[in-house]
């Protein structure tokens, strides 16, 4: 979410600066205001995200066992083992990390993309206004607002081999299905998971798109229309352009959200994922807490880090320059 | 409201008619799962899915307060969920404020640094934030660790980037000359905020907070490690259901909506403010 | 203003000392001490129907405890989901209860964190000595050959628990004494119309506890005796086989159960759906769900050939819990006090009662509340039959592997794909590599 680099064009001056001897407050003190104003802030970054990320990284150096979790300090410098291991991927742990990021990475892919497809096409159809458009809106934004745990075990009964919904509706009153499947266990434990990340990620997506339909200025679709365009071709041509930035952003968001979504999978499956749905941050949970190496755990979990850094560095160059080159 | 000066092709309206039906089936579903489920016996929710129940009864919404202390846990997150939305939207004002008003070195340091922290993977820091607490707890006898205080602190801070990144957009889009005639007329720079900015934010104040609110209302892992027996909030102290003998299923979508309820009540009620806010803060 | 600036003052000089603390890590490593000699914290695992039916049982003992000595006890029930991580956590931060429960399968893992009290000679006498408990149940308590991390407080095995209307209806006489007795019984069950036997799935310590006891019969080991992990010998593949093959092949444990991990398989046999249970101490359990003490009957867990005993006739682990404390409490003379107080021969009678278990203080055990038939089978068990779990440092982590690995062969099977000899190999042997080295 480094989003100021989308907001552009740069800010002018503000005020402060532009009145500066005109203040009547000292100096210092004008000087000194915006740092004040910033500083709660930053000291609760500091103490709940920055340090303890700082200790994250010491430990993944550390041979953190459960033979020194009771005093970590003493815990023994393991160089690099830790990532070693971690990145091994002959070895069975690092070729269970590797399978789980890719199960994480396609996983995310389809999710995000779902998401704001169908998130999308949502705030497109009730752009204009209908009779209930009011009350489904709110309907559609159930999901979003439902605390996780309650929804997702709301699946979790539905996903019931015997007893679900799921399989009630797929076997017994549509007979799709030759016998009740299992959506929590085994392989279609993924497309169970992909089906509630997105069910409730979706609404997210629409929230955001409607509110950056609003902004498109109404002329562009009158002159549009002037021009004989319909309304497909309005969609196409002014509507999905128009969403660019909006999009640059949301699809960011959604992805860092799904990639390190740890709530979801865990009330879903418990401590120990299926592996066809074993996303990454309960992987890493499960490598930690589970089977107490608190090492390995840091070390995949700085390795993560740098991924999403690199990802997200990477998009935000690609996306910003291809914005300029559309601006230009 | 829209815009097109034409009628829309019927293609265009059967399409959303089948589109808009087929996502409310999607997205309703799990709700009334989630409501039958709550007033059927347990015979119901133990044997073969039935969409209607045998019999409709209020029982699970009574056990469901004996079976777990479920009023306790409720409390529990109204406070911290409710001081954690405070703290956080008071320091997201000041942040944002900041941001939008002023230059100063260190300004573009400060949002990317406080918005990439929106990056790190919770796991990350699920330990070393516990070890801090304790560590803190034992030099300074502030209970960080187990307490509600402790739980404040995390979450407010997990909303903040966010918060602090839509009220900077918001805040930008107060025309200025409004404060500088604040300023002009004698208000301190803290005047102009109090009296003009947030007064004109208020949507995307509203949208903050509700952000911050679900936020700290669900949030499962840390909860998980950093509480106890009586700080626990709901997000965990659901978990109780499942961990007897046998799955109340109707006890456990019962307190699912008890426990949805509030937020996703408020939630509703606040979505056209967080719509506003959207549109005209984070999304411009 | 001011209020800010005096904030942001405090807040830096919190981060800094978070900061300094930080690069000093840990806890305090104190040994214990008697600061607080009035009050107790103690968390109990969850033995009961519910948290609340614990709280029922216990509450009036610690009562009791209060009278005798002054001592208020704090009671806190841990549900077993949770038990582990929180103890993880207190060992971490250093705080944590002053007395606790523990599964006795973890007494090796939790020793070798530090974090409890050994109970040497000296710790026992001030509880009436080591000879008051049983061997079998002594044995679970840590790494033989050094200080027990626990002491015993309540033990249990697994038994076979039946239906006897069922049995009737599908016109079987007893119950079976071995597997093939057991598969063809089957047959006879599901003919009559009911499910056979029950299984957790996808519960990681139920597996365990059950592949170690086949692994037993079919006279293997998951560990060394030097206590190096060794789960891919043919013999250990052979046996997770044939637990899984309960379903894989013989369908006698039906495939939902590959996905219950809460307990659904007691609920089952309690609605009378299911024919045969494996469980332990199960009856307390049975009661509170409505089944009548006389609808099922209790038989030791079937062998591969002959009578259950040791080598490979055991049929059961030495389950059971065992009560420690933790080494940095704030009362240590308080806490080995409560700790007498649980293991008394008279509250021994009445908690073990309770939870249908069996006292690990042997002069407990005589009372005739546990001399019922189906006490005796019990008891039997694990005086002559049970074998306590590795007592390795790694024991939990063998449970979090292997455990995901039966889970994963479970859902195969109910999936339909086949369980082969080389495919539980494969899940053993990445089972095995997760494991730490050391």
């Amino acid at each position: 979410m480094t989003t100021t680099a989308l907001k552009e064009p740069v800010r002018e001056t503000s005020p402060g600066a532009a009145r500066g001897p005109r203040r009547r407050t000292g100096r210092i003190r004008r000087l000194s205001l915006p740092y004040l104003l910033l500083l709660p802030a930053l000291l609760l970054e500091l103490l709940v995200h920055l340090v303890p990320m700082a200790i994250g990284v010491v430990m993944s150096f550390k041979e953190l066992t459960q033979f020194y979790i009771r005093d970590w300090g003493t815990a023994p410098w393991s160089g690099l083992d830790n990532y070693r291991v971690s990145v091994d991927f002959d070895a069975p742990v690092g070729k269970a990390l590797l399978q789980s990021f890719g199960v994480t990475v396609g996983f995310t892919l389809l999710s995000v993309g779902l998401c704001w497809l169908i998130g999308t096409a949502a705030a497109v159809c009730m752009q204009d206004a209908f009779r209930g458009r009011g009350l489904l809106r709110a309907l559609f934004l159930v999901p979003y607002a439902l605390p996780v745990y309650a929804a997702v075990i709301t699946w979790v009964f539905m996903f019931q081999h015997d007893n679900g919904l799921v399989n009630h509706v797929l076997h017994d009153q549509l007979h799709l299905t030759d016998k009740p499947s299992f959506w929590l266990i085994g392989d279609n434990s993924f497309y169970a998971l992909l089906t509630v990340s997105v069910w409730k990620g979706w609404p997210f997506a629409f929230l955001i798109v409607t509110a950056g339909l609003q902004n498109i200025p109404r002329e562009l679709y009158e002159a549009a229309a002037l021009d004989g365009a319909g309304m497909w071709q309005q969609i196409r041509r002014i509507t999905l352009p128009s969403l660019r930035p909006v999009n640059q952003v949301l699809v960011l968001v959604l992805f860092l959200w799904t990639f390190n979504d740890f709530n979801t999978p865990y009330v879903l499956f418990g401590k120990a994922a299926p592996e066809a749905a074993d996303l990454i941050s309960v992987h890493i949970y499960q490598s930690s807490f589970v089977t107490w190496n608190f090492g390995t755990g840091s070390a995949m979990s700085v390795l993560l880090l740098l991924f999403l850094l690199v990802v997200t560095g990477g998009y935000l160059l690609l996306t910003s320059r291809g914005r300029r080159a559309a601006d230009a | 409201m829209r815009n097109s000066p034409m009628a829309p092709p019927r293609s265009f309206l059967w399409t959303r008619r089948v589109f808009l039906t087929l996502l409310a089936g999607f997205v309703l579903t799990p709700v009334y799962v989630m409501v039958s489920s709550s007033l059927k016996p347990l015979a119901d929710v133990t044997g073969r899915f039935r969409w209607l129940p045998s019999e409709l009864t209020v029982r699970p919404y009574i056990d469901i307060w004996s079976t777990v202390p479920l009023a306790k846990y409720f409390v529990n997150s109204l406070i911290v969920a409710g001081a954690a939305t405070v703290c956080s939207v008071v320091i997201a004002v000041f942040a944002a404020y900041a941001v939008s008003r002023y230059d100063f070195p260190g300004k573009r340091v400060f949002t990317v640094t406080v918005l990439s922290t929106q990056m790190l993977p919770g796991i990350l820091f699920l330990l070393p934030l516990f070890l801090s607490y304790v560590n803190i707890g034992n030099l300074t006898g502030i209970a960080l660790f187990g307490s509600r205080g402790g739980l404040i602190l995390t979450y407010l801070t997990f909303s903040l980037p966010f918060s602090i990144w839509m009220l900077i957009g918001y805040f930008d889009s107060v025309p200025r000359d409004l404060d500088e005639a604040a300023l002009v007329d004698g208000c301190g720079p803290l005047g102009a905020l109090f009296r003009i900015v947030v007064p004109a934010a208020v949507p995307g104040i509203v949208a903050v907070a509700v952000y911050a609110f679900m936020t700290a209302w669900g949030e499962v892992l840390f909860a998980s490690v950093m509480t106890n027996d009586t700080t626990r909030t709901l997000a965990v102290g659901l978990q109780g259901y499942s961990t007897l003998y046998d799955v109340y299923w109707n006890q456990i979508m019962a307190a699912s909506l008890v426990v949805s309820v509030p937020v996703v009540a408020g939630f509703l009620l606040m979505q056209r403010y967080l719509v506003a806010g959207l549109t005209a803060g984070a999304v411009k | 203003m001011r209020s800010i600036r005096a904030a942001a003052v405090g807040a830096v000089t919190l981060s800094l000392a978070l900061a300094a603390t930080a690069c000093g890590g840990g806890s305090s490593t104190g040994g214990g001490s008697d600061d607080s000699p009035r009050t107790l914290t103690y968390w109990a695992s969850n033995q009961g129907a519910s948290v609340a039916m614990d709280k029922k049982v216990l509450q009036p003992e610690l009562d009791k405890f209060e009278k005798q000595t002054g001592i208020k006890v704090e009671l806190e029930v841990v549900p077993w989901s949770d038990l582990l991580n929180r103890i993880l956590t207190a060992t971490t931060s250093g705080q944590g209860p002053d007395v606790l429960n523990i599964g006795n399968t973890w007494s090796a893992s939790l020793q070798a964190t530090g974090a409890l009290l050994p109970w040497d000679e000296q710790n026992f006498a001030k509880i009436g000595g080591r000879d008051r408990f049983a061997e079998t149940a002594l044995g679970s308590t840590g790494v033989p050959g050094k200080d027990p991390a626990a002491v015993p407080l309540y033990s249990m095995a697994y038994a076979l628990y039946y239906n006897k209307k069922i049995f009737a209806d599908a016109g079987i006489s007893k119950p079976p004494a071995t597997w093939d007795e057991l598969i063809a019984d089957g047959k006879k069950i599901k003919a009559a119309g009911a499910s056979v036997l029950g299984a957790e799935g996808a519960n990681l310590s139920e597996n365990i506890h059950h592949v170690f006891v086949f692994a037993k019969q079919h006279g293997a080991d998951f560990f060394t005796a030097d206590g190096k992990p060794d789960f891919t010998s043919p013999k250990v593949v052979e046996a997770v086989k044939s637990y899984v093959d309960l379903m894989a092949e013989h369908e006698v444990i039906p495939a939902g159960d590959a996905e219950y991990a809460q307990n659904q398989s007691v609920s089952d046999f309690a609605k009378g759906k299911q024919a045969m249970l494996l469980w332990q101490s199960a009856a307390a359990n049975l009661k509170s769900q409505g089944m009548s003490e006389d609808a099922y009957g209790i038989a030791p867990v079937p062998v591969i050939s002959g009578k259950p005993g040791s080598g490979t006739q055991v049929n059961s682990a030495v389950m059971g819990i065992n009560i420690a404390v933790f080494k940095n409490t704030d009362n240590l003379d308080g806490a080995t006090k409560f700790v007498k107080f649980m293991t008394s021969d008279a509250e021994q009678k009445i908690l073990n009662t309770a939870y249908s278990s069996i006292p690990p203080v042997t002069s407990a055990q005589d009372d005739p509340a546990f001399g019922t038939p189906a006490t005796a089978v019990l008891k039997n068990t694990l005086a002559t039959s049970a074998a306590a779990l590795p007592q390795v440092p790694s024991e939990s982590q063998f449970e979090t592997t292997v455990g995901t690995a039966v889970k994963e062969l479970f859902a195969d099977a109910a999936a339909g794909r086949a369980v082969t000899t080389d495919s539980v190999r494969a899940k053993l042997e990445k089972a095995q590599q997760q494991m730490p080295a050391a």
